[in-house]
C-alpha cells in the first residue's frame, strides 16, 4: 500500500466521445514528486479529474491512496477528494467573495478530517503559518481580487495544503508565472509538501521545470488514446 | 454553515446585482402587503361605518337597499314608518334604544337627515366612537341644523348661516323655500363615515319641510294626507308652479292646466307636473294668496297665510313618520328574536336587517374588485421572483469558476445546489423583509396623509394571517425558484469537471 496512485487498464471519455485516455498502467509511489509532462489536449487535467474524483472513469481500475476510486459513489469521493486531495488550478483558483484567509481556510472548514489534522492548532492559526511559510503572511486580510498572479497562485498552494493531504494535485500552477517566480514557487511547494510528507503530482506542458522532479511521466507515452 | 457563510459572501461579493434583485422583490411584496393593508383598512372602515347597532329597520324592501339610503346615504327609500309604528317598536322590552331617521330631502347634494337628540347619544362608528360636535351646539330647535364635517367644509358654512332645503335627493332640487331657512347651529367632528356628508335636522324640522304639501297637520285626515304627500318624495308632482296655477281651476284637465293658468295671469308655466288632486281641492281656500312667490303657492290651506320660521315653534309640529331607525337592543342574545318580530310585523310592512350581515353581504358583491386587486399584486411579486432566477441564472456563467474550486476542495453537487438555493431563498427572505419593512414605513408616513385625503383609515396593526401566508409563499417560491440555477449549476459542474474553462 505504499504507492499513491495506482491506474490498470484506465479508459475514460466524455459522454459517448472518443476515448480521451487509455492508460494500461501508471503507478507512482508515495511521496513521489512526480512531474506529469504532456502537450495541450494530450489528456493532462481529465486525467487529474479522474484521479481527485470528479470524472468517473469508464472502465478499468483507479486506486488513489490505495481507495478504489470506482468503488465509492459520487458522494463518497467528494468526502475522499476534500479529505486526502489538495488541488491547484491553473489560475484563478481563488473564490472572490472570499478573502485570503477564508480562501486558505476553505478544504479545513469543509471537511472534518482535514480539520482533525491539524492537531489542534486553529484553521486560523495553522491558515497563517502557512501562509507564512508560502511569504504571503502579509496578505491575508486582503481581498483575492488585489493580488498578482504570483500571490494567487501561493494561496492555492497554502488551500492545497492545509490539512495536510497525503495527495497534491497542482494543474499547470505555474505558467501563468515568470521563469524566476515559477522556480521560487516551486521550492516552496516542494518544502511544504516535504513537511506533510505529501505526494505531488504536478502537471505541465513546459519541460524546462523537469529537472527540479523526482519523476517526470511523459503522458503521450502512457496514454494510448493519444494519438 | 459554512454553505450558508459562503451564500451570503456571495451575495454581499455581488451587492449591487443583489441589492437590485431584494429592491425589487422588495418593492413587490410591499405592493402586495399594501394592497392587502388597504383592503383591510376599506374593509374595516366599510364595516366600521356603524357599530353596536344591533338592527336596521325599515319599511320592507332590499336589505342592502336599506343599509344604503340608511347608512351610506345612498339611494332612494320607497316608503317610511309610521311614528306610531316606530313608537311602537321602540317601547319594545327587549329595546335598549332607537334613533329615528327621516330621510328625504337635502341641501346642494348633501342628504339631510331628520332625527333627535338620540343620534348624539347613541350612534356609533369605528369601534364605539360617538359622535362629536366640532363646533356649536347640537340642533334642538325647529330649524336648527348640524352640518357633517365635510358639508360644512366644502360649502364653506360657517356657525350661524342661514341654508334653504331643498325637497327630493337631487343635487337640484324641485323647490327651493327660502321661506323656511335653516340656521348652522353645529359642525360634527370628522367621522370618516357618511355621517360627514350629512346635514342633521330635527325630525319636527323635517316634518316641517314637508308642509310644502300640505300643512301642518290640525287633524287626523290631514296627517293622511300628510304622509301621502310624503311617501313619494322624488314624485315628479312637486312641479309646483303648475300647482299654484291649478289651484285656480281645479276643473281642467292636465293638458289644459298651464293655458288655462296663464290665461289668468302672466306667470310663467311650465308643463311637466301634475297638479295633486288633494292640493288642487285645498288650494281655493287661499284664492287670492300666494301669488307672489311660486314656493309660496302651497301655503297651507288651513292656516291663513304663509308659514314662516318664526311663526311656529317645535312644540307645534307633530312628527308623523320616520324612514328607518336603528335599533340597540338590551340584550344581544334577543336580537334574532326581534329582527323575526318586526319582520313579522302585520300593521305595517317593515323588515329588520343586522348590520353586520347586510354589511358582508354588500362586502361580497365587492369582493371581485379585491380579488382583482389582489392579482395583480401577486403577479407584480411573481415578476419580482422572476427578476431574481434571471439575475442568479445569468450570475452562473461568471461563477462557473467559483463552482470548479468549489468541487476541488471537496465540495460535492449537493453542496452547490445547497449554496444556490441558499442565495436563492435570502434574496426572497430579504426582499420579503424589507418589503415589509418598507410598507410599515409607508403606513407610518401615509397613514394620516390617506386619512386627512381619501377618510380612509389604514390601520397599522402586526402582520394578518394572510399577510403571513403571503410573506412565506414568497419565501418558498424563492426557495423553489432556486432550484432552476442550482440545478444548471449543478450540471454545468459535473460537465465541467475541474477543468475551468472560460
Amino acid at each position: 500500500m505504499s504507492l499513491a496512485i495506482d491506474l490498470r487498464r484506465l479508459r475514460f471519455r466524455y459522454g459517448g466521445g472518443p476515448w480521451v485516455l487509455d492508460i494500461p498502467e501508471l503507478t507512482l509511489e508515495r511521496g513521489t514528486r512526480a512531474f506529469l509532462f504532456g502537450p495541450s489536449g494530450s489528456g493532462k487535467t481529465t486525467l487529474l479529474g479522474v484521479l481527485a474524483g470528479v470524472l468517473e472513469a469508464e472502465e478499468g481500475e483507479v486506486r488513489v491512496l490505495g481507495e478504489d476510486l470506482a468503488s465509492l459513489s459520487g458522494a463518497q469521493r467528494d468526502a475522499f477528494r476534500a479529505e486526502h486531495i489538495g488541488y491547484v488550478f491553473q489560475m484563478f483558483n481563488l473564490i472572490p467573495y472570499l478573502s485570503v484567509l477564508d480562501n486558505i481556510a476553505l478544504p479545513a472548514r469543509m471537511n472534518a478530517e482535514r480539520r482533525a489534522r491539524l492537531d489542534g492548532t486553529g484553521v486560523r492559526e495553522t491558515a497563517t503559518q502557512l501562509a507564512d511559510h508560502l511569504q504571503i503572511g502579509d496578505l491575508l486580510k486582503k481581498p483575492v481580487t488585489e493580488l498578482s498572479v504570483g500571490q494567487q497562485q501561493r494561496v492555492a498552494a497554502c488551500r492545497a495544503l492545509i490539512g495536510s493531504p497525503e495527495l497534491i494535485v497542482a494543474d499547470e500552477p505555474t505558467s501563468s508565472l515568470d521563469f524566476d517566480r515559477r522556480e521560487a514557487f516551486l521550492e516552496l511547494l516542494f518544502q511544504e509538501c516535504e513537511r506533510a510528507g505529501a505526494t505531488l503530482v504536478f502537471v505541465s506542458h513546459d519541460r524546462t521545470l523537469e529537472g527540479m522532479f523526482s519523476r517526470t511521466i511523459s503522458l503521450p507515452d502512457v496514454n494510448k488514446a493519444v494519438l | 454553515m459554512l454553505i450558508f457563510d459562503l451564500a451570503l459572501k456571495s451575495l454581499r461579493n455581488r451587492a449591487f446585482s443583489t441589492s437590485l434583485t431584494v429592491g425589487s422583490i422588495a418593492l413587490s411584496v410591499a405592493l402586495l402587503m399594501g394592497v392587502e393593508n388597504v383592503r383591510v383598512g376599506m374593509r374595516e372602515s366599510f364595516s366600521n361605518t356603524i357599530s353596536q347597532t344591533d338592527l336596521i329597520v325599515g319599511t320592507k324592501g332590499g336589505t342592502i337597499q336599506l343599509l344604503l339610503y340608511s347608512v351610506f346615504g345612498m339611494g332612494a327609500p320607497t316608503e317610511n314608518v309610521s311614528w306610531e309604528a316606530y313608537r311602537e317598536w321602540a317601547d319594545h322590552p327587549a329595546v335598549e334604544w332607537t334613533i329615528p331617521y327621516g330621510l328625504g330631502d337635502s341641501h346642494r347634494g348633501f342628504r339631510v337627515i331628520g332625527t333627535n337628540e338620540d343620534f348624539y347619544r347613541h350612534y356609533r362608528y369605528r369601534g364605539g366612537q360617538q359622535i362629536a360636535l366640532a363646533e356649536g351646539r347640537a340642533n334642538e330647535g325647529l330649524f336648527d341644523v348640524t352640518l357633517g364635517a365635510d358639508v360644512a367644509a366644502e360649502l364653506n358654512y360657517a356657525l350661524g348661516d342661514e341654508i334653504a332645503v331643498t325637497h327630493g335627493l337631487g343635487e337640484v332640487g324641485f323647490i327651493n323655500h327660502d321661506h323656511m331657512p335653516f340656521t348652522v347651529t353645529g359642525v360634527l367632528a370628522k367621522t370618516f363615515t357618511p355621517v360627514d356628508r350629512a346635514i342633521y335636522v330635527t325630525l319636527e324640522g323635517m316634518e316641517a319641510i314637508h308642509w310644502e304639501d300640505g300643512a301642518p297637520p290640525a287633524s287626523d285626515d290631514e296627517h293622511d294626507h300628510e304622509a301621502e304627500a310624503q311617501a313619494a318624495p322624488s314624485d315628479d308632482g312637486h312641479a309646483h308652479e303648475d300647482e299654484a296655477e291649478a289651484a285656480h281651476d281645479d276643473d281642467h284637465a292636465h293638458d289644459d292646466e298651464a293655458e288655462a293658468a296663464h290665461d289668468e295671469d302672466g306667470h310663467d308655466h311650465d308643463d311637466d307636473g301634475d297638479a295633486h288632486a288633494d292640493e288642487a281641492e285645498a288650494a281655493p281656500a287661499d284664492d287670492g294668496h300666494a301669488h307672489d312667490d311660486e314656493a309660496e303657492a302651497q301655503a297651507a290651506p288651513a292656516d291663513d297665510g304663509h308659514v314662516h320660521a318664526e311663526d311656529i315653534s317645535i312644540e307645534d309640529v307633530e312628527v308623523t313618520q320616520v324612514t328607518s331607525f336603528f335599533v340597540g337592543t338590551t340584550n344581544r342574545r334577543d336580537v334574532l328574536q326581534l329582527q323575526r318580530e318586526i319582520n313579522d310585523f302585520e300593521d305595517e310592512p317593515m323588515m329588520a336587517v343586522i348590520p353586520g350581515v347586510a354589511l358582508n353581504e354588500m362586502w361580497q358583491g365587492l369582493a371581485y374588485a379585491e380579488t382583482g386587486l389582489r392579482l395583480v399584486a401577486i403577479f407584480v411579486v411573481l415578476v419580482g421572483l422572476l427578476g431574481m432566477l434571471v439575475s442568479l441564472y445569468t450570475s452562473l456563467n461568471e461563477r462557473r469558476r467559483e463552482m470548479a474550486i468549489l468541487r476541488a476542495v471537496g465540495a460535492g453537487p449537493n453542496r452547490i445546489i445547497t449554496l444556490l438555493v441558499l442565495e436563492s431563498l435570502c434574496l426572497a427572505s430579504a426582499g420579503a423583509l424589507a418589503g415589509l419593512t418598507l410598507v410599515y414605513a409607508l403606513l407610518a408616513v401615509a397613514q394620516p396623509l390617506v386619512e386627512a385625503q381619501a377618510g380612509l383609515f389604514i390601520p397599522i396593526r402586526p402582520p394578518g394571517s394572510v399577510e403571513l401566508l403571503f410573506l412565506g409563499a414568497v419565501v418558498l417560491a424563492g426557495f423553489l425558484m432556486g432550484f432552476v440555477p442550482a440545478l444548471k449549476a449543478y450540471r454545468t459542474a459535473l460537465h465541467d469537471g475541474l477543468a475551468v474553462r472560460v
